[in-house]
């Protein structure tokens, strides 16, 4: 079976080997053949998806050419769909049908692109495994006994298992670039500002960002192209021309630096991962990179302050929910706040009420400078440390996860090993920089990935460097077994 | 050391109803993340500038039009309870 991107699906629909209603009916019947094995999906919109897929058709017709027309994607639960449900894998919104579209649907919608559907993630996308989902855990295509990554697990799997062309994710401290490690897909999370929040449901608002996850970083810079850019509805939403991603990366890449830091080469970083990275080291400096050691000396503290900050602003978001407008309610309770708590314990998962438990320790009374804003002075730290670097080099390559992916209730209990599988990637959401996820190495048939860091604002060339990467190594090609099927 | 009882306060500020087996092992688990995060304290961070949005931006403001609300069907579709136009909570006054 041919292995579908987006840019080779484009080139079907337009030499009319394929219609969109072909590929999206084709999809919607693996989803239904695959999906009881991976559980990518919370759900499917088969009726909208082929609507869609139709009026997509009746526009490459009539001329129309834009590269993301009828194309398939997949969206995370967590972005808001109009009409569609979207739970957040969470019972306190289990029953939730947004009245409105988040920004980023409304360009993919305004692109004639096809949602399939909504993808499995960790509850409020707290999580990396997707096991903490009120609705199960997503398997991982490549071994069904192991965890996806998460907390965009349904998005890359969905991917990988070739149920979907293309995904949205969203990354906190690691959730797009973690799942796209652990299922051999590529995913970005784009600098804080470039893609707008609107209608993101919020974890922690200082650090969330929507990114794409697909099959290559050609893909990637396509989607980014349809949701990046100013939107006056998020006030964090930064006001830049944005470049012709999907254009500027096949242009020859130049000489450049790639800068490594040792201390993050840890002892507890899997050997088969580092022996991956040195090769794609190795292919950089084929590609023209210049290998250059940096230093990130505040590094060590980025789990810390991350786990101040994430969950501070998470048991704030969090407080809407109180079944008072929306979600859940438990209706036995007739007095007030009896009624909150019990809703919110009745909706709300295990890791959900920890997050929450530590923001409102660190937030109490009398706590603030000792946690919060000490937390803060220390992302200014960390965000130095990566200005510095960044005077020095272009790109910073580092593992994406410290480990292979690991098995489906393996580290369930173990909130530490759970935590420290973000241990690459949450400093680059504190310093809120760019990062994509690609596929690296493989060992015992389970992926591996390589995390390139870029400069604020430079998707351009981080996707840049990403492509030239994988126009000379095949592991983004790999396709699981089960997909082959 | 967190104990069971400040464990049941933040649950209480944070409206989680938690039952006695959560409160220990929440006690158990918060303990173990604090102990972590004293790490903060290694570092001497008292003149440093706090980040809190990594490019911060101006407020902006626009101008003071009426616009098209939601649909008030659409959104009432939501709510646990309802009657008319408004969502129907438990009593708060006595």
């Amino acid at each position: 079976m041919e292995i579908l991107t987006a840019q080779r699906l484009h080139k079907k629909f337009i030499n009319k080997e394929l219609s969109s209603f072909e590929i999206t009916k084709f999809l919607l019947e693996r989803i239904k053949k695959l999906d009881s094995k991976i559980k990518a999906f919370i759900s499917v919109v088969e009726k909208e998806a082929l609507d869609a897929a139709q009026r997509a058709d009746q526009k490459i017709s009539q001329g129309e050419i834009n590269p993301l027309l009828g194309m398939p994607i997949l969206i995370k639960d967590n972005i808001s769909t109009k009409g569609i449900l979207t739970t957040c894998a969470s019972l306190i919104l289990q029953n939730f049908i947004p009245p409105y579209d988040a920004e980023v649907i409304s360009r993919i919608k305004n692109r004639g692109m096809v949602i399939l559907g909504k993808s499995n993630l960790d509850e409020f996308a707290m999580g990396s495994s997707t096991e903490n989902s009120a609705f199960g855990p997503t398997h991982n295509p490549w071994d069904l006994t192991r965890v996806p990554g998460g907390s965009s697990g349904g998005s890359a799997a969905g991917v990988a298992a070739l149920e979907t062309i293309l995904a949205l994710g969203s990354d906190t401290g690691g959730s797009i670039r973690q799942p796209a490690a652990f299922c051999g897909v590529t995913g970005l999370k784009p600098t804080y500002g470039l893609v707008s929040r609107y209608g993101l449901i919020a974890f922690a608002s200082s650090l969330d960002q929507i990114g794409p996850i697909a099959r290559d970083a050609f893909d990637c810079a396509l989607l980014l192209e349809a949701i990046a850019g100013w939107d006056s509805k998020d006030s964090t939403s930064c006001n830049l021309k944005i470049p012709n991603y999907s254009k500027i990366i096949q242009e020859p890449l130049e000489k450049f630096k790639i800068g490594i830091a040792e201390n993050l080469f840890l002892e507890k970083l899997d050997k088969n991962i580092k022996l991956a990275i040195e090769d794609s080291l190795s292919t950089f400096k084929k590609l023209g990179g210049e290998i250059i050691s940096i230093n990130l000396p505040h590094i060590d503290y980025a789990l810390a302050s991350y786990y101040i900050i994430a969950p501070s602003e998470a048991s704030s978001n969090l407080a809407r929910y109180d079944g008072a407008r929306y979600g859940y309610r438990n209706k036995e309770a007739l007095e007030i706040n009896t009624m909150f708590s019990k809703t919110r314990s009745g909706g709300f998962g295990k890791e959900v009420k920890r997050i929450i438990m530590i923001g409102t320790y660190a937030l109490r009374a009398g706590y603030y400078e000792a946690y919060y804003l000490k937390a803060q002075k220390v992302r200014t730290l960390i965000k130095k440390d990566f200005e510095d670097a960044f005077r020095e080099c272009d790109l910073i390559l580092t593992p994406a996860t410290p480990t292979l992916p690991f098995k489906i209730k393996e580290n369930i209990t173990d909130i530490w090993a759970m935590y420290l599988s973000d241990i690459y990637t949450v400093s680059i959401n504190l310093a809120g920089l760019p990062a994509i996820a690609i596929p690296c190495g493989f060992k015992d048939n389970l992926p591996i990935g390589a995390q390139l860091i870029g400069k604020p604002f430079c998707e351009d060339f981080l996707l840049k460097a990403a492509h030239h990467f994988q126009k000379n190594t095949d592991f983004h090609q790999k396709t699981p077994e089960i997909a082959l099927g | 050391m967190l104990t069971k009882e400040e464990v049941g306060h933040i649950a209480y500020l944070a409206r989680l109803e938690i039952s006695e087996i959560e409160k220990e092992s929440f006690a158990g688990e918060l303990n173990s993340i604090f102990n972590y995060i004293e790490k903060l304290k290694e570092l001497d961070a008292g003149n440093i500038e706090a980040t809190f949005q990594v490019f911060p931006q101006d407020n902006r403001f626009r101008d003071d039009e009426a616009q098209e609300s939601l649909n008030i069907n659409e959104v009432l579709a939501n709510s646990p309870e309802k009657e008319d136009n408004y969502f129907k909570m438990p009593k708060i006054i006595e």
